[in-house]
């Protein structure tokens, strides 16, 4: 029998039952739904993890301090006070590969000033920040490098900040008490949204670790220290480097461990990205169950479904049928459904994903390869499970089954 | 028969039998008759025998038939003398344990699972007694199924065919009725135009009237005669024997065997009978 006479014929069996059909494909609809929807889910909690970390600027290197353990913990609460302006101005001058280095002091406090006041974090750092974070200016300028010899009372704000307390206006020019010091703003943030672990990047202020250290903390320890390479073949050399203008600074004997740690983005983007793998993993699995469920049900109906149509089978073998015609016209019958079902399951995927997304505000992503794998995965299921009902209905005596009540 | 020589001309060879029947087959048509393809039907010293647990059933027990081509025969017998189990050899559906079996030339007995399927197809139509229509599947699809196993069924324009055979049994205005909405006697007339629409060598009909009242039994027997004279040739089964005398031959089984074989001199017309029963069952109403 040709190809096309055969699904012509599975077409018209499939369609003699309407609502057995349904109920049959619902099983593999619900499971390509499900699985479609568990994907969406996870790759765009992956996507957006990868964006945050990129968000966080270009061919970044963060210095902290302490050792990093297994976990990625620091140790040792003494090691947190070990990082000096120091280490970055000899970053600055011994390192070959860095492009940008800036110190980053950080501190809180409140703010008065415009419509309010406000709390939030305070940065102390260098020219090179901007550049290193790859964060634009909304309006006004960045410190300068005069601003931080000078330890100059200026300000750039955050997007956050800027709206609290300046709502519809330019802040730029205006003045601001940090812990009663009045500061001049200079500038405001482009805005970049949140963190891979949720926190507001658009709520801080950044003023000179010149000035922040003298006038508003007081303190002459860094928080980290932020480096950037010009391109990212380098960024190995450069973590490398770093190491030895670092144990070198620290003075650190040839059996210290490091009481530091540098980190690039992939490092930060790993730890995130595993969890969201091993949940989609996770999901995906338990949405592929019942997609074996479904093809279980197939299996169940098509072999009710032979044992009904045995006086057809009979008929159609005493009319001419080989019995691979037989097997063919129940096996395409089987595969026909699943992908049908697959077909519909795809469009349950997409309108359910996108009501998730909707709901939740997550971000949903599915792609072409997500829905080529579950048709392909609908097809299998068919395929697998449509075989024995169909080797059945194949090997069938044409006289018992034209006898069969 | 122009479905036949479409087919002869192109046949896929991926089937070494079917290859070797139709080289007979061929062989039989064009050349000089073979003393076994005179007949249609040349079935000698057929044994068929069931094993029942520790018994044995010996459903035939040396059956010798000729049928010639267009011929129409009645096999006739008691319950259970072996008149289905002939039949299902004579249709290929089934295979003697001994004896010999040559369809219009094809030698069945060697014929392999597909060949026999294949033969089936092509060369016989097969009329049941309780119709084996698809439900809820109109006639004109019904009547074009077989077509749709044909090996070479891209070149056969299958809906016109099944069209025609439809309206050669007289429901050339109901081909797009599902079996729920006729009547049995149309019901056969549809399995009848399925067994036609291949134009078969053969057509074998067990108890074709068995589900259906006398007048309607008789018009059904009208439309055989009618497709006899066009030159088919027809098996039926019966029970009745006013069904058997509707045929140019009665062959009688007994216990697996035939014990009585007689050419009928003047076969009831049929069609006239079925006019005489309308008009004594609108009297007796
Ligand atoms: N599949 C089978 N297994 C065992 N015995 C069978 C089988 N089919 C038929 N028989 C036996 O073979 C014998 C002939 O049966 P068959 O069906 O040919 O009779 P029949 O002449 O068609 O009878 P009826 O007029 O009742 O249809 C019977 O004794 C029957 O019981
Ligand atoms: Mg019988």
């Amino acid at each position: 029998m040709r190809a096309a006479t055969l699904i012509r014929v599975a077409g018209q069996s499939i369609l003699r039952n309407k609502m057995r059909t349904l109920l049959t494909m619902l099983g593999i609809i619900i499971g390509v739904g499900a699985v479609m929807m568990t994907i969406a889910v996870g790759s765009g909690a992956k996507k957006q993890v990868q964006d945050r970390i990129n968000n966080l600027g270009t061919n970044l290197l963060v210095i902290t301090a302490g050792a990093a353990t297994q976990s990625g913990v620091s140790q040792g609460a003494q090691s947190f006070n070990r990082l000096t302006i120091d280490d970055a101005k000899m970053l600055q001058s011994q390192s070959f590969t860095l492009m940008a280095v800036s110190p980053v002091v950080m501190t809180g406090g409140q703010l008065i000033g415009g419509q309010g006041n406000w709390r939030c974090r305070i940065y102390g750092v260098s020219p090179d920040y901007a550049v290193i974070r790859d964060w634009q200016m909304k309006s006004g300028v960045f410190i300068t490098n005069a601003d931080v010899q000078s330890a100059r009372k200026v300000v750039v704000l955050g997007n956050t900040v800027a709206e609290a307390l300046f709502p519809g206006e330019d802040p730029v020019g205006q003045q601001l008490q940090i812990r009663s010091v009045p500061c001049r703003i200079i500038g405001v943030l482009e805005p970049k949204g949140q963190t891979a672990e949720g926190n507001d990047q658009d709520d801080v202020v950044v003023a000179p670790y010149t000035t922040v250290q003298d006038r508003l903390s007081g303190r002459s320890f860094l928080g980290q220290i932020l480096a950037s390479t010009s391109s990212p073949s380098e960024i190995e050399a450069a973590q490398k480097e770093i190491r030895e203008i670092m144990r070198d600074a620290h003075d650190l004997g040839p059996n210290e461990q490091d009481d530091f740690t540098v980190r690039n983005q992939n490092d930060l983007a790993d730890t995130a990205q595993e969890t969201a793998d091993v949940m989609t993993l996770l999901l995906s699995a338990i949405a592929s169950i019942s997609l074996l469920v479904g093809g279980i049900g197939i299996m169940n109906i098509m072999l009710v479904s032979v044992t009904e149509r045995t006086r057809e089978i009979g008929l159609r073998l005493a009319i001419g049928a080989r019995s691979s015609d037989v097997l063919k016209q129940f096996l395409v019958e089987s595969v026909v459904m699943s992908l049908a079902g697959g077909a519909i399951g795809v469009a349950v995927g997409f309108g359910g994903s996108a009501i998730i997304g909707a709901v939740t505000g997550w971000r949903m992503v599915i792609s072409p390869v997500t829905v080529a794998l579950a048709l392909g995965f609908a097809a299998v299921v068919g395929i697998f499970f449509g075989f024995y009902p169909a080797r059945s209905a194949a090997a069938l005596d044409p006289i018992e089954a034209l006898r069969h009540e | 028969m122009g479905l036949r020589a479409a087919d002869d001309s192109d046949r896929d060879s991926d089937d070494e039998t079917i290859g070797m029947i139709h080289r007979r087959d061929n062989g039989g048509a064009s050349s000089a008759p073979a003393t076994s393809s005179r007949w249609v039907i040349d079935a000698r010293q057929l044994v068929r025998t069931y094993q029942m647990g520790q018994n044995q059933v010996h459903a035939l027990r040396g059956v010798d038939l000729q049928v010639g081509p267009g011929d129409m025969v009645a096999i006739v017998g008691a319950s259970g003398s072996g008149k289905s189990t002939l039949m299902n050899i004579l249709g290929c559906l089934d295979r003697p344990d001994a004896g010999s079996y040559v369809l219009d030339g094809v030698h069945v007995d060697t014929a392999g699972k597909n060949a026999r399927a294949d033969l089936r197809n092509q060369k016989i139509g097969f009329v049941f007694q309780g119709f084996n229509l698809l439900a809820r599947t109109s006639a004109v699809e019904n009547v074009e199924l077989p077509l749709l196993y044909h090996r070479n069924d891209h070149r056969l324009p299958t809906r016109r065919l099944a069209e025609e055979a439809l309206q050669r049994v007289g429901l050339g205005d109901r081909m797009d009725h599902e079996p729920s909405e006729l009547s049995g006697g149309q019901q056969q007339r549809v399995a009848i135009a399925r067994a036609l629409v291949t134009k078969p060598s053969l057509v074998l009909a067990d108890e074709p009237t068995g589900n259906l009242d006398s007048r309607t039994s008789m018009e059904i027997m009208a439309l055989f005669q009618d497709l006899n004279r066009e030159g088919v040739t027809i098996v039926v089964v019966t029970h009745e024997d006013d069904i058997a005398r509707c045929t140019n031959r009665k062959v009688e089984l007994r216990d697996g065997l035939v014990v009585h074989d007689e050419r009928l001199r003047d076969r009831v017309d049929a069609a006239q009978e079925a006019a005489r029963r309308k008009s004594s069952d609108s009297v007796i109403a």
